[in-house]
């Protein structure tokens, strides 16, 4: 059995231009934690349901598991890895080095958002693609948003919360 | 009750225990620098992946190897011929009952499949792709034998699941405490009941994963994706490869949770370090999500026949039944621990002085079955509450004053449970006051002396509230190590035998060690999870890496100090108990000069001086003598719609009183995580076998965990009353007590609901498809009496 040869892609990842030759049957959650080395990105059923490999694409958040690699030619790629770089507040002051989470991150982190964390790089770029599209969103907002990544951790209550909490602080500019 | 927030620094005027401190680990997980198995990648790294068995009963034809070895990047492909020189069979770690030594699997199947998953080769490519592409050629043939395929089955014994002619029964015990005949026989009030939990498993989000090398000039292997109980398994390990213990090391990374079922010894386990040393290359292999669920353990599958004698006024005399309990197509290292915990946890935290209980321990043809967070607790809690609730019914007794009658009280501690498990002493609830935290859950639903009464909501639903109590154990033996050691620049190393899956023990346990010795928090480095790190380890089940294991880091961080100090004083002249240590500096008891500090030990140590590594470096151990009991009550509160059979849950409420709290945000997401996945598995998680054999949901969309939007108002209250005296900290577990009453509590509730309908649940899962199929059947029958 032969496959089908490799081919060039091109895309943009945490900011950085990218190129690669890739089987045209590798996702781009393999391409990214295997080629670029950029673990952050999990992989908790390979079928879509778990949400554990949501990375952003073009803004989006989109399941690697489901992309090809080739898919995501030309696309605008970020991961866990780069996401507090993208935070409206704290963006340039991470990209400085100067610091190493972003707001969400942070409520995360202080509302024990998070246990053995394999989800939440997963939920972390679900929620910063929903903040980016609703500002202020209500509880139930939050928790449909979510309702496609699982956790089997926290019980989702303290995720919800956190996302609100950075909300708020996001709104306030703080 | 708002829920906590991290406190971002301790407070260094308090004791660190105690405090809500935010967690050492979460930078590295928020920002993708986590690693875990599948993160770790090693030069020249070769894939495994396992060929498994598509029948759940048959005959081992033949094993057609050649395609796949043909296949490109293919470098091995292992059968059972191939192992069969050095493999042992999975061993029974816990739980032992009488004749369980007859049904052991061995890492690939002989000549014999026992059920859907049972891996039969494994192929080792240079890919994961090449090597999944390939196991797709390797032939199996397998003539298909008859199957069990269900408890029913098992009981029936149309079919055996190992040597023909027998029946399915891996073992059968009896236990009993008082005089249940003579209760029975005087009892005003009997009643008896058949209760059903279904089969489930954990399902951590990070599947099962390992990567093993061999180093063959150092004579060395190292296993990378270990978890839970690594010393054990690295003894069986060792030898089972005839290399000496110390060769051999496992290595925990960072663990995507366990609940129980990760890091147990399963065939994998054997093979992929045996392909390493094989090959002369390392190995690694990531379970995918299909395989999981199908060769990863099961659990919960029980069925209990239960009878309750009371007085006419409620007083619960006697408790007797029998439970039957699958173990799946072999007995694995977890042995027969669910059935057996689930008949002793029977009579939970009441006092019923007369019990029998009879525990068959069943083989199916299906996944074998090991623990889940609160084995045998979370299905005996249901049969009993379910049961308490039809008796308090039965009597005309409001059923939170039912259980009010029968809890132990405070002044009947501790209280002898005499001997309910036949591979454990007699045991004793340590401390507690069983019914304050009833009243605590009473107080916190605003239920005053009852609970608020059932009703209907504007949209028509069924609503109520159920209740439900339970005691939990923690702290199991035998023992856990800690090692400490200071560094040069007087930061702390602490090492310890316990692994984690998540929980947060690098804060924890620093926490711990902070108290003893007066340093900060953040002076500690805390290691865990590497065979090399302690002399002996024990590592992380039974709700035990705190009471256990922080018990450990206590003794040794006392002992470091106590050394330290004893040197200083030898070195100036003055008796040990003239030095005291305080932040970190020694000095004479009334004040002075400062005779030394933990850096300049360490750095001494460091420099290879003597004493100072004799004082520095230091290995202590703490024994269970007993083990801990938590306790509490559970509350839910349900709307039931009639007709769909939907089931809101409009509020979920777990009181616990767990002792001391080392770190009460960490004990707080332990209770809501905790009870989220049991309220999960009281309505969604369900393992479907067919009459076959085939397990039908294989995906996670088809096995249904909760998600944000199931159980949003969950709440938690954590109880500090009554302490431990079984360890130095006085703490009792806290990982356990959240899930073991869920499916109790809201199945009284859901019952309660529908009641009036002429409903009697017994049964879990609670979906909407066994609900509506209980409401047809009520409405064809004619309604109770009102």
């Amino acid at each position: 059995m032969s496959l089908p040869a490799a081919r060039p892609i091109r895309l943009r990842v945490n900011g950085e231009t990218v190129e690669g030759q890739v089987e045209p049957r590798l996702t781009l959650a393999d391409f990214l934690r295997e080629h670029l080395r950029l673990t952050g990105t999990h992989l908790g059923c390979e079928h879509g349901v778990c949400g554990a490999c949501t990375v952003l694409v073009d803004g989006r958040s989109v399941r690697g598991c489901l992309m090809l690699a080739l898919q995501a030619d030309g696309a605008e790629v970020v991961t866990i890895e780069g996401i507090a770089a993208r935070c409206p507040v704290r963006g340039e002051a991470v990209a400085r080095g100067e610091a190493t989470l972003s707001i969400l991150q942070e409520s995360f982190r202080d509302l024990h958002a998070l246990q053995c964390g394999f989800c939440t790089p997963g939920m972390v770029a679900t929620a910063h693609a929903l903040l980016a599209e609703n500002p202020a969103p209500s509880a139930e907002e939050v928790r449909l948003g979510i309702s496609g990544n699982l956790c089997r951790c926290t019980g989702y209550v303290p995720i919800v919360e956190a996302i609100l909490d950075a909300a708020q602080r996001l709104r306030e500019g703080a | 009750m708002s829920d906590p927030r991290a406190q971002a620094r301790p407070d260094p005027t308090r004791p660190a225990i105690g405090q809500p401190l935010a967690r050492v680990e979460d930078e590295r997980f928020l920002t993708g620098a986590a690693r875990f198995v599948d993160d770790w990648v090693l030069p020249d790294l070769l894939h495994a992946v396992v060929v498994r068995s598509p029948h759940a009963s048959g005959r081992l034809r033949s094993l057609e190897t050649s395609q796949a070895r043909a296949m490109p990047g293919v470098v091995a492909v292992y059968a059972w011929a191939d192992i069969a020189a050095c493999a042992r069979t999975i061993p029974v770690r816990l739980a032992p009952l009488p004749g369980f030594d007859r049904f052991l699997q061995a890492p690939l199947a002989q000549d014999c499949v026992r059920y859907v998953g049972e891996p039969v080769a494994m192929v080792v490519a240079t890919s994961r792709a090449l090597a999944e592409d390939a196991a797709e050629r390797v032939e199996v043939d397998i003539d298909p034998g008859p199957v069990v395929a269900s408890l029913a089955d098992a009981l029936a014994a149309r079919a055996s699941v190992h040597e023909a002619g027998t029946d399915n029964v891996a073992s059968r015990y009896t236990v009993s405490r008082g005089d249940p005949a003579s209760a029975f026989a005087a009892a005003a009030y009997r009643r008896r009941e058949t209760f059903r939990c279904h089969r489930q498993t954990a399902l951590p989000l990070e599947t099962r994963g390992l990567v093993a090398r061999h180093d063959p000039v150092a004579g060395r292997l190292q296993v990378w994706g270990a978890s839970k109980v690594t010393f054990f398994n690295r003894r069986w390990l060792a030898a089972a490869l005839d290399m000496p213990e110390s060769s051999v090391e496992l290595i925990e990374l960072d663990v995507g949770g366990s609940f129980g079922v990760r890091g147990e010894l399963y065939p994998e386990d054997f093979l992929v370090p045996f392909a390493a040393r094989q090959l002369g290359r390392p190995v690694k292999w990531i379970e995918d999500r299909r395989e999981h669920l199908i060769a990863t353990n099961h659990s919960r599958e029980i069925e209990c026949e239960l009878e309750i004698a009371c007085t006419a006024q409620g007083e619960v005399l006697g408790l007797r039944g029998r439970v039957l309990g699958d173990l799946g197509a072999y007995v694995r290292t977890n042995g027969g621990v669910v059935p057996a915990k689930a008949a002793q946890f029977l009579p939970g935290p009441y006092r019923i002085p007369n019990c029998e209980f009879e525990v068959v321990a069943l083989l199916t043809h299906r996944t074998p079955v090991g623990t889940y967070r609160g084995p045998g607790r979370y299905e005996a809690n249901f049969f009993r509450e379910r049961l308490l609730d039809l008796a308090a019914r039965d009597l005309g007794i409001d059923p939170v004053e039912l259980r009010r009658r029968n809890l132990i009280g405070p002044d009947e501690m501790p209280f002898d449970c005499g001997v309910l498990c036949p591979y454990e002493p007699a045991t004793q609830y340590d401390t507690g006051d069983y019914p304050m935290a009833l009243e605590r859950a009473l107080d916190a639903v605003g239920g005053g002396r009852a609970l608020p009464a059932p009703g209907r909501d504007e949209r028509g639903r069924l609503t109520a509230f159920g209740v439900a109590c339970f005691v939990e154990s923690s702290g199991a033996g035998p023992a856990e190590n800690a090692r400490l050691r200071v560094l040069p620049d007087g930061r702390i190393e602490v090492g310890t035998g316990c692994s984690t899956m998540g929980q947060g023990h690098e804060t924890v346990l620093a926490q711990i060690a902070s108290d003893a010795m007066g340093l900060p928090v953040d002076r500690f480095v805390v290691h865990h999870g590497s065979t090399t790190l302690v002399e002996h380890g024990y590592g992380t089940y039974h709700s035990r890496a705190v009471v256990v294991g922080g018990s450990a880091v206590d003794l040794a961080a006392r002992k470091l100090v106590a050394r330290c100090a004893a040197l200083l004083a030898q070195r100036s002249g003055l008796e040990p108990s003239m030095v005291d240590c305080r932040e970190g500096r020694f000095m004479h008891r009334t004040g002075g000069a400062v005779l030394g500090t933990f850096a300049q030990l360490g750095a001494e140590a460091a420099a290879g001086d003597a004493e100072a590594i004799a004082a520095t470096q230091v290995e202590d151990r703490f024994e269970v003598r007993k083990r801990t009991y938590t306790y509490g009550t559970h509350v839910a509160e349900v709307a039931v719609d009639p007709e769909t059979a939907e089931v809101e849950v409009l509020r979920h409420l777990a009181v616990e009183d767990i002792g001391r709290a080392v770190n009460p945000l960490l004990v707080h997401g332990q209770a809501i995580g905790a009870a989220v996945q049991g309220l999960s598995a009281a309505f969604l998680d369900e393992l479907v076998y067919d009459a076959a054999g085939q397990l039908l949901t294989g995906t996670l969309a088809d096995y249904r965990v909760a998600t944000a939007d199931g159980f949003p108002r969950v709440e938690a209250i954590t109880l500090e009353e009554h302490r431990s005296p079984h360890n130095p900290l006085g703490v009792k577990g806290a990982g356990e007590g959240g899930i073991v009453a869920t499916a109790a509590a809201v199945a009284n509730a859901v019952a309660t609901a529908l009641a009036p309908l002429g409903v009697t649940l017994t049964e879990l899962p609670l979906s909407p498809e066994r609900l509506a199929r209980a409401l047809r059947a009520a409405r064809a029958s004619p309604p109770p009496p009102a």
